[in-house]
């Protein structure tokens, strides 16, 4: 295998479309206009000296040794900032150009330590590789003189000598070893948009320095892993690298994290896992990552992963280590006892948006083929499910129009009830450069987010609106553009129905939709309305980007609908830099709603009912398939509730802390008889399991994940499954144990299996991803190469339609019980309900959730920072600490739910979108109140939960 | 000098508002900032950074950067000697050991009772008068011993 080692060309890449042809030591190249002489010397495969440059940031020109000759030129003029002209005669290679290499090698040697065999970056240090390459041989200078590599010189203290800095969990920071080539600043300001790094003072003097000189964790760095990636040198290195040395092959993957899909290189000496380093021919990172993906992969390793399989007859009882056999033959007749007892529908699953589309693939398949029902749902139920039906309804599709690269030819871009900062960081580093240079950024969030409010890319406009008031202000835009004429006529007579658009720009032209009247409702300022709207319709290419803040509402499918409708009137659908693009939550969210997830459709969105579709499932599975669409989760626990649904398989979600209303959720499991549960932990909703199976990583599979941009990336096989069986091997074996003939020797063969009979994925295969590295469906005969941007010349459904969006208040209301409106969202280092993130260091950064407060709030009801307080609804209770901020407006309290004790979702209502059920997290009424400490339910449900969690024979396991 | 941390905050934030709409306003901003306070204190950082939309980190960058922005109060009267190559060659190291001598501290420093702070500078511009240097802000030319011990006696007063 070996590593891959990407080429680093030293400059970025010009994007013109003019080539220029020179002469490199005598080599023609033809390169693009724009493009360094290092650049196209590279192209040429000679690779010219070089340190302060890399191929993710500009050109600096700092280093001094990538000097070339250029004839007809005076001087040495540095490569990496120099471009190529048509017919340049460049040496890379002459007498001159070596004494001056040599010579400003022994200058930066002479301000280095010479441990090499013992440096963490041996193997891997570009100025060692440097020193070889100009042929260092000797080091005039002596090391005596004023240096910063040791801590004392004569035996008085060296002032220039800083200790390392072993802040970070994840990486160290040794300015003894640091040469001053930038990399790491302009990585942070370029790459990351975080602007953390600087060099402080001059000459001699500079020094990077985190913050304000403060240590890497005091500082504003968010721990993405840039600056590791482009220091030269060991002066920043993955503590990993310290610990285990240096990789020795090495496998490209697809991070498990979020809707991203960011591509990364497992770098593993043996089985063991030394880094993950993004990919720079990843499609949606493009050689970034942040804190989860590069770094927390901890968990995967944890002492907390259960390995074998488990059984109980009560979920009062400690676990019983069994083998898979028993534990199979254990699930297989229990759910073939309770449907013989209580009918064919008593028994369903869930499919998980953490696992792969092959696995997920499966999952419905054995509910669909052997439960012989359609008792299937996803975790997409409680976030992205109101896109599908919206965009389903207005576009005819149900995803994001867009693929990430968009992004950077947007001129306007409108972020929607999502914080990409925190929750979708590769992304919002792509968006930023653009806002950088010169894009214009509009923010919908009652929040002041880190994305209305970041360094160098604040928002233009920022509408903070009341949390439920999405549609109203939407279409408040809409009135603006449609009764100022901003619309795109031209567009909407091509593309849409005329009379459909004027029956909707009468409807959104009427007074009571002007930005003066919602005011009153959403709190907004008409004028932001007015000035947003304005810029989003004439400002060129506007793009629009949303989240959960959108959908997880009772009105969350008509917000998506009346945000179709804003980039229809405007024309900003169909081509590169415009479109409407869902920031899917989960890695493989997209997939699992592709891949047949929902109780009524089957894969690729297609409804149950059809009978054409359910011929091509029948003919080669079988099986007679109920042409009844099957329950949601919520209609799961109601009908467990009622006792006509009793058996459950959950794979890789943790519903009990996910869902809204948790009584309800617990309610529901304790009145199965036989939860099945498949997952890395004991997780919450395993408290009331009967049976778990352990899972698997991403680490241990092979697979695909499809990202919010459509994009089927491909998931690799680092490390044996320490459980002993991937998930897809899992469900295939429950598979056989109920009788059904599955016969799969990898995943490739399920993904055949889909593309057979799903005409959206009819080209996929593994072979097609193996050589073009990643595809974004639709790929079939049509677009054979995948579809990066869709509806380009016209609409999937034929022509868009646009939708009256009325705006009808939640009736989730404040009164005098419950004042405050709680909203949820979630922070950059953790990552969902937490059950990987807090089992990494990354619990440094965010160790408990807190209840955000404004000030006013905070004062009349007596609650300092830090202060437990009781957060009370209808639903129930809990307690957490506060936080006082001016972040959230009087009014609007906020919390993350990242921690299984704090239990927002104890407080969270059973009121869901009218569409689809997605639950309506983002508003509810509450009361907050000081309090001593955690609340009665909280530490009765603590007690329950770890006496569900022993295992016989066991200690007692440790959450 | 001494104020409370708050005080220092809101000192700054006056500062910073009259000036921000400037063109290229940070340098504008660290002058006023240290004539207010006779230094940049540290605290006021995050206070420019946050109304100019830039890190932390950049605005330390800046302030190390300059040689001018003190990180602490200087003494009552600044002294700088010039330290340059035409002052070298008329025996600016001289004056710098003699001054250091009669004044009881080095580059950098200010003296106890906090009358004079004494700092090297590259180049005043005034070589033609070499050996040179500044006292709050007024130069002076051809330096000698009498001269440095007028200057001695003189910011001690």
């Amino acid at each position: 295998m070996g590593l891959i080692h990407e080429i680093d060309y030293g400059t970025p890449a010009s994007k013109s479309e003019k080539q220029v042809t020179l002469t490199v030591d005598g080599f023609e190249v033809t390169v693009a206009e724009g493009t360094s002489i290092m650049r196209a010397s590279m192209e040429a495969g000679i690779a010219i000296p070089k340190l302060c440059a890399t191929d993710m940031v500009d050109a600096f020109g700092s280093c001094r040794l990538c000097l070339v000759e250029i004839e007809g030129r005076n001087g040495t003029p540095s490569s990496c900032t120099t471009p190529v002209m048509p017919g340049m005669v460049v040496k890379t290679q002459t007498s001159r150009l070596k004494d001056i290499r040599r010579g400003v090698m022994e200058l930066y040697i002479s301000d280095h330590p010479l441990d090499c065999l013992t440096c963490a970056a041996n193997g891997d240090c570009e100025l060692q590789d440097m020193a070889g390459a100009v042929g260092l041989r000797d080091v005039r200078y002596g090391y005596e003189g004023e240096n910063h590599v040791r801590a004392k010189a004569d035996g008085a203290e060296n002032f220039r000598w800083m200790p390392k800095d072993e802040s970070n969990p994840y990486f160290t920071y040794d300015p003894s070893k640091c040469i001053v080539c930038s990399r790491c600043v302009r990585a942070c300001e370029e790459v990351q948009g975080t602007f953390a790094l600087t060099i402080e003072g001059r000459g001699f003097g500079s020094r990077v320095s985190p913050g304000m000189h403060q240590p890497f964790m005091e500082s504003e760095c968010v721990s993405c892993g840039a600056c590791v990636q482009a220091c030269p040198t060991a002066t920043l290195t993955e503590k990993s690298v310290i610990a285990i040395g240096q990789p020795e092959h090495s496998v490209v993957t697809t991070c498990a994290y979020c809707g991203v899909g960011c591509s990364f290189k497992a770098e593993m000496r043996g089985d063991e896992l030394v880094r993950m380093v993004p990919w720079k021919d990843g499609k949606a990172n493009r050689g970034h990552s942040c804190v989860k993906g590069r770094f927390a992969y901890g968990y995967a390793t944890h002492k907390d992963r259960i390995l074998n399989p488990m059984v109980r007859e009560k979920v009062t009882d400690p676990w019983r280590e069994v083998s898979w056999d028993e534990a199979f033959s254990h699930i297989a007749s229990e759910f073939r006892r309770i449907q013989y007892q209580y009918g064919k529908n008593a028994i369903g699953g869930i499919t998980s948006s953490r696992c792969t589309n092959e696995e997920t693939y499966l999952v419905q398949k054995l509910i669909r083929q052997g439960f012989r029902n359609n008792n299937v749902d996803t975790c997409a139920r409680v976030c992205h499910s109101p896109t599908g039906y919206g965009l389903g309804q207005t576009y005819g599709t149900s995803a994001g129009t867009q693929d990430f690269d968009s992004v950077e030819e947007a001129d306007v871009i409108m972020v929607i009830g999502a914080n990409p900062s925190a929750g979708h960081p590769v992304f919002a580093s792509r968006m930023k450069k653009r806002i950088r240079q010169g894009a214009k950024l509009i923010v919908l969030d009652p929040r002041e987010t880190e994305t209305v409010n970041s360094v160098h890319a604040r928002a233009d406009f920022h509408l903070p609106l009341k949390p439920g008031t999405n549609v109203a202000v939407v279409t408040a835009l809409a009135h603006v553009i449609v009764t100022e004429g901003l619309f795109d006529e031209k567009f909407i007579r091509e593309r849409c129905d005329w009379s459909e658009f004027e029956d909707w720009a009468a409807f959104v032209a009427e007074p009571r939709n002007s930005p003066e009247e919602i005011e009153k409702l959403c709190g907004v300022p008409a004028e932001k309305i007015r000035g947003a709207a304005r810029l989003y319709a004439r400002g060129g290419n506007g793009a629009i980007y949303y989240g959960l803040g959108v959908t997880e509402h009772s009105q969350g499918s008509t917000t998506v609908m009346a945000i179709a409708n804003l980039a229809m009137a405007t024309g900003n659908i169909g081509r590169r830099g415009v479109g409407v693009n869902p920031l899917r939550g989960q890695n493989n969210v997209q997939g699992s709603c592709d891949m047949g997830s929902f109780p009524h459709e089957l894969p690729g969105y297609r409804h149950v009912t059809g009978d054409a579709v359910r011929d091509i499932y029948e003919a080669l599975w079988n099986v007679k398939l109920d042409t009844e669409p099957g329950l949601r989760i919520p209609n799961m626990l109601d009908a467990a509730v009622e006792g006509t649904f009793r058996g459950i398989y959950i794979q890789g979600e943790d519903i009990l802390q996910s869902d809204p209303d948790t009584k309800h959720v617990a309610a529901g499991l304790a009145a199965m008889e036989c939860v099945v549960v498949h997952d890395l932990f004991l997780n919450e909703t395993a408290n009331y399991a009967h049976v778990f199976l352990p899972g698997s990583t991403f680490l241990e599979k092979d697979g695909t994940f499809t990202n919010a941009e459509r994009r089927i990336n491909r998931v690799r096989k680092v490390m044996a499954p320490k459980n002993g069986y991937a998930d897809w091997e899992v469900t295939q074996l429950l598979a056989q144990a109920m009788g059904l003939d599955w016969n799969y020797a990898h995943p490739s063969e399920i993904m055949d299996e889909v593309a057979k009979t799903t005409p959206s994925f009819a080209n996929v295969s593994y072979a097609l991803l193996e050589q073009k590295g990643s595809v974004q469906w639709p790929c079939n005969e049509q677009a054979p190469d995948g579809t990066p941007i869709m509806h380009v010349g016209g609409f999937v459904r034929g022509r868009g339609k646009f939708i009256r969006t009325e705006y009808v208040a939640t009736d989730e209301k404040t009164g005098p019980r419950f004042p405050l409106l709680l909203t949820t969202g979630r922070i950059l280092s953790q990552y969902n309900v937490g059950a990987q993130t807090r089992r990494t260091a990354n619990v440094l950064w965010h160790a408990e959730d807190r209840l955000e407060i404004h000030p006013h709030d905070a004062e009349q009801r007596g609650i300092r920072d830090g202060d437990w307080i009781k957060l009370q609804s209808r639903a129930g209770e809990t307690a957490l600490r506060a936080l006082v901020t001016e972040r959230v407006a009087a009014g609007v309290v906020y919390t993350t739910f990242h921690h299984p004790d704090t239990q927002a979702n104890v407080i969270t209502t059973d009121y869901s979108d009218w569409a689809t059920n997605c639950p309506e997290y983002k508003v509810t009424a509450v009361q907050v109140s000081p309090s001593n400490g955690p609340s009665q339910w909280q530490e009765d449900y603590e007690e329950q939960a770890s006496q569900s969690r022993r295992i016989e024979g066991r200690l007692e396991a440790a959450e | 000098m001494q104020h409370a941390g708050t005080d220092v905050a809101e000192r700054a934030t006056v500062i910073v508002h009259d000036l921000m709409e400037l063109e290229g306003p940070l340098l504008p901003i660290l002058h006023s900032i240290q004539h207010e306070f006779g230094y940049v204190p540290s605290e006021t950082l995050p206070v420019i950074a946050e109304a100019l939309n830039l890190s932390n980190a950049e605005v330390h960058g800046v302030v190390t950067f300059y040689h001018d922005y003190r990180s602490h109060p200087a003494g009552r009267h600044v002294l700088k000697i010039c330290q340059a190559e035409a002052c070298q060659s008329m025996g600016s190291d001289h004056v710098a050991a003699k001054i250091k001598q009669l004044l009881g501290i080095g580059f950098h420093e200010t003296t106890r009772d906090g009358a004079v702070t004494l700092e090297p500078v590259y180049c005043l511009g005034l070589c033609a008068c070499a050996p040179a240097a500044m006292l709050d802000g007024e130069p002076i030319g051809r330096l000698n011993d009498e001269a440095l011990e007028e200057i001695s006696a003189a910011v001690r007063l």
